[in-house]
């Protein structure tokens, strides 16, 4: 047996026990594991402690990892020993009870501490606070608290921050007469500005929370128990109970006194190592990244997960680039999501909407288009649309209102508010059949991202509509636990990189196969779900020029057909334009016959399906069809649906025919991110529904076409942005392909054109790809005329395969010979 | 009572190409061989078992298998489903003999 190196993590809080959890979920056997952590438990969420004060949790409610978990996983925990020092020359870390412990790897996770601000008469003579004085950050905290709070009528709260209110609202509801006092002149004023500030006031007021503002506590009073407190204008409050929670600060005299380097926080780089000792780590709220030292749950989250995969070797290029920071959360009842920025730089768009009456407060701060920032004070509905903007960038609607006012109008007839509030029987995915109530379980069961919800109970793996319910269900489930999954902003899993970073390092490093972009950018490690991504972006950089290796393509790609639910498959020769003739559909007819077809079948887009063909026929049956493919089983351009124009249609005022089978014969088979399926109308009648494909040309009067993209008429109906209107079927071409192409580079894998166009934004397509602001449009062109011309016809590897077996399930197998 | 393996020789490695999997009939028995491109050879049942699907047409990937009907993943080395409930695959030693042949062990 192998030594495992050995692994000290110093905290056994949300970052110390996530990291590991992480590690042994990667790798179980990658460390010998002790970690130190000084409260004599094993892991809380520590979100939940409010809810303990409240007595709305249980304390044994809140625990994520049992003592008996870190038994399970062998990990060596060390619960109620303090560090007391770190011995870097050694390799050892020292705890205060005498224990040693060696390291190879060390990881600081000490989190932070409620700042206390020197008051007179806080600390008595025995050096212990004030009878009836608490600080809000621990189990034992909390209980202490509940504790005293038992003979108490009346509580101050020195803090008008997130944590002081939350403490507020725990002692409010155990009836006690509650006060917040807090130095600036409005609430929580890291979060939001004044006017926010002052809608939380007047909520607080509501619930019978009264609060001070502007006033200094210089003073604790009373003899052995605190009787009031005194401010710096002379004036005093009564009270018998006092929690302070004027702010945290990170844990670092630790590493301060091993010499590392402290600033803020424990300085650490994208691979959150410190700056002078290689072998020691800092994550969570007691680090400092780029400057940043953070105090909320999901950046910590990330860091874990990036730390975990590069110690145990899951992708040692994993690198943490820093969190956009946003949070959701209820203030005293009342409903608060914040993000990014609240006051605006110059030059930013500011839209506002405020309502009193019912404590509705709406900013967005909106920057180069996009959400920079956004406070929502007490209209939940809105929160999740704005969060996923912010932090996937998108491009806001022209119409703000759109994004502040999500239900308004006739979108949502009366229906429930939100996934959140359908029973447990309710169906959430309607492809596989997953409930509310089996979302819930898995939340419950450990799925903190929408990916792993998704991965474990199958939901949104079908048609992938209803992801936005299932994500409502996650945030209802989990809270402020919801992680945000960095892998989904990737291009593919497997892959820690944004598109145009992996585009970017791909052609830096000449890569030019799957195995080799798993072997420079993902650690080695080969991920099944990335392939057939990978497979299509190479296509998609390389056009021709890669090597192509035929294990990483689904099967469909493999073989040039649709795999059937019984195995077989289905044969759909092109059609240009739906339009055939005799001989084609006698010829079809013939093949059907002679191959005994158990299904013959007219598709959608106006073309004829064989199916039912086993796969070692397929070559077979192409040959005889002698027509090229239809790839109607690949993730490329599909089909374009036509109807019959000028040429029979008394309506047609421009010939969709021509134009249909003029692009089917450019742009067949050009690879995509996702299926692409494009039809032409001869009028705007619209007989071929062009306005709800991926890219639709409409004919209008005068003799011109409009060219519509981002449509859909599937699991997501859209109708699609005029991109621009042109006056020839040429200029049609010209437009289609370059759209194609701008899609094909910038897409994520799987994001069809609709969700590709309301990200981006049809304004900045018009900028980038009609007014070519960007001075791209002739290598877009150029790039899409390259993919054109490499076009080959995949049907004629029927006659000639690329091995041997490719149209074989079944190996032929010498004579069986037993060797016993 | 207990039932002594028996080797069946299933010919060259070379009928399965780099990355992929293909079907053997063994004894009656369907069994899917995959050949990893790290060179590791794992062999399993060749229907999955949430609904038949046929496992040699997946996607191959670390140690891993993903059905190509409804996506379920399975770890080749153990035949468990990965992150999905559903019946486990069955496992048998696959081993290259010096002669480049395949053989699989069936109980």
């Amino acid at each position: 047996m192998r030594t495992r190196p050995k692994l000290v993590v110093i905290g056994n809080g949300m970052a110390g026990a996530r990291l590991v959890e992480e590690i042994v979920a990667r790798d179980p056997a990658a460390f010998e594991i002790t970690m130190f952590g000084d409260e004599p438990y094993g892991n809380y969420n520590r979100i939940l402690l409010s809810g303990v004060l409240a007595g709305t949790h249980d304390a044994k409610d809140i625990f994520i990892n049992p003592l008996a978990w870190y038994d399970q996983m062998n990990v060596r925990l060390h619960a109620g020993v303090r560090v007391s020092r770190i011995d870097r020359d050694r390799q050892q870390v020292i705890g205060d009870d005498g224990t040693v412990a060696d390291y190879e790897v060390l990881v600081i996770a000490t989190g932070s501490s409620a700042f206390v601000p020197p008051l007179d008469g806080l600390v008595t003579d025995t050096g212990r606070y004030r009878d009836g004085v608490f600080v809000f950050r621990t189990l034992d905290d909390c209980a202490a608290i509940r504790n005293h709070a038992a003979g108490s009528t009346r509580a101050a709260v020195i803090g008008g921050g997130l944590l002081g209110l939350e403490a507020a609202r725990g002692l409010r509801q155990l009836d006690l007469d509650v006060h917040v006092v807090h130095l600036m002149r409005h609430l929580m004023e890291v979060q939001l500005d004044e006017s926010a500030g002052e809608m939380l006031r007047a909520a607080m007021d509501r619930l019978g929370v009264t609060t001070h503002l502007g006033r200094r506590t210089t003073a604790v009073l009373g003899d052995a128990r605190v009787t009031g407190l005194m401010f710096d204008d002379g004036s005093r409050l009564e009270c018998d109970l006092v929690v302070v929670s004027a702010g945290i600060r990170p844990n670092v005299s630790l590493a301060r006194d091993a010499n590392l380097q402290v600033e803020r926080g424990i300085v650490v780089g994208d691979d959150l190592r410190t700056a002078n000792d290689p072998s020691v780590f800092a994550i969570g709220e007691c680090a400092q990244h780029r400057g940043q030292v953070y105090g909320l749950v999901a950046p910590l989250w990330e860091q874990a997960q990036v730390l975990a995969d590069r110690l145990t070797g899951a992708n040692r290029q994993s690198l943490y680039r820093g969190s956009r920071v946003s949070t959701k959360l209820k203030v005293m009842g009342v409903d608060l999501a914040v993000m990014g920025d609240k006051e605006p730089a110059q030059g930013d768009e500011v839209v506002h909407y405020a309502e009193p009456g019912r404590g509705v407060y709406k900013k967005l701060v909106v920057r180069d288009g996009r959400l920079a920032g956004a406070i929502l004070l007490g209209d939940p509905d809105a929160a999740p649309g704005l969060l996923h903007a912010f932090d996937r960038e998108h491009a806001l609607p022209e119409n703000r209102a759109e994004l502040l006012f999500p239900f308004a109008g006739s979108t949502r007839p009366g229906g429930p508010a939100s996934a959140a509030d359908l029973p447990d029987d309710a169906q959430i995915c309607n492809c596989n059949g997953v409930t509310k109530g089996r979302l819930a379980q898995a939340v419950q069961g450990g799925c903190r991202s929408l990916r792993a919800l998704c991965d474990a109970t199958r939901a949104g793996t079908g048609c992938g509509s209803c992801k936005p319910q299932v994500q409502q269900v996650l945030e209802a489930c989990a809270g402020d636990a919801v992680a945000d999954d960095p892998a989904s902003h990737y291009y593919v899993p497997g892959v820690p990189l944004k598109k145009p970073d992996l585009v970017a390092e791909i052609r830096r490093r000449n890569l030019r196969s799957v195995s080799s972009v798993f072997a420079a950018l993902a650690g080695g490690v080969e991920d099944p779900k990335s392939k057939a991504g990978l497979a299509s972006l190479l296509k998609t950089i390389w056009a021709g020029d890669y090597e192509d290796e035929r294990d990483a393509r689904f099967i469909n790609d493999r073989v040039h057909a649709n795999i059937q639910r019984d195995g077989t498959f289905s044969v759909i020769p092109r059609i240009y334009g739906g339009v055939t003739s005799a001989a084609q559909l006698r010829r079809i007819a013939d093949v059907a016959d002679k191959h005994q077809v158990p299904m013959v079948k007219i598709t959608g887009g106006q073309r004829i399906d064989l199916l039912g063909i086993p796969k070692d026929k397929l070559p077979d049956v192409w040959r005889d069809l002698g027509m090229p493919s239809g790839h109607a089983y690949a993730k490329a351009f599909r089909t374009c649906k036509t109807c019959v124009g000028t040429e029979f249609c008394r309506y047609g005022v421009g010939d969709s025919t021509a134009l249909g089978i003029a692009i089917e014969k450019r742009f067949q088979g050009l690879e995509s991110p996702h299926k692409m399926k494009l039809a032409t109308a001869g009028c705007p009648r619209n007989c071929s529904e062009a306005t709800t494909k991926d890219i639709g040309a409409v004919a209008i009067e005068g003799g011109r076409w409009e060219i519509y993209i981002g449509g859909g008429a599937g699991s997501k109906v859209r109708k699609g942005d005029i991109l621009c209107t042109v006056a020839t079927h040429d200029d049609v071409l010209r437009f289609t392909g370059r759209f194609m192409q701008f899609y094909r580079e910038h897409a994520r894998y799987l994001e069809r054109t609709y969700d590709f166009v309301e990200r981006v934004g049809i304004r900045e397509l018009q900028r980038v790809l009609v007014e070519d602001g960007d001075g791209v449009c002739a290598a877009l062109d150029a790039a899409v005329q390259a993919a054109v011309d490499a076009f080959v016809d995949p049907w004629q590897e029927g006659a000639v395969p690329i091995h041997p077996l490719q149209f074989k399930t079944v190996a032929t197998r010498t004579p069986a010979e037993s060797m016993a | 009572m207990s039932v002594a393996a028996t080797r069946h020789s299933l010919g060259p490695l070379d009928q399965i190409p780099a990355g992929e999997a293909r079907v053997f009939s063994v004894d009656g028995r369907a069994i899917a061989v995959f050949r990893c491109r790290s060179g590791e050879l794992f062999a399993t049942s060749a229907e999955c078992p949430h609904r038949g699907g046929p496992l040699a047409d997946g996607v191959v990937g670390g140690h891993a298998v993903i059905c190509p009907l409804h996506g379920y993943l399975f770890d080749l080395r153990t035949g468990q489903p990965v992150g999905r409930e559903c019946a486990p695959l069955s496992t048998y030693r696959v081993t290259l003999t010096g002669g480049g042949d395949l053989t699989v062990d069936l109980a």
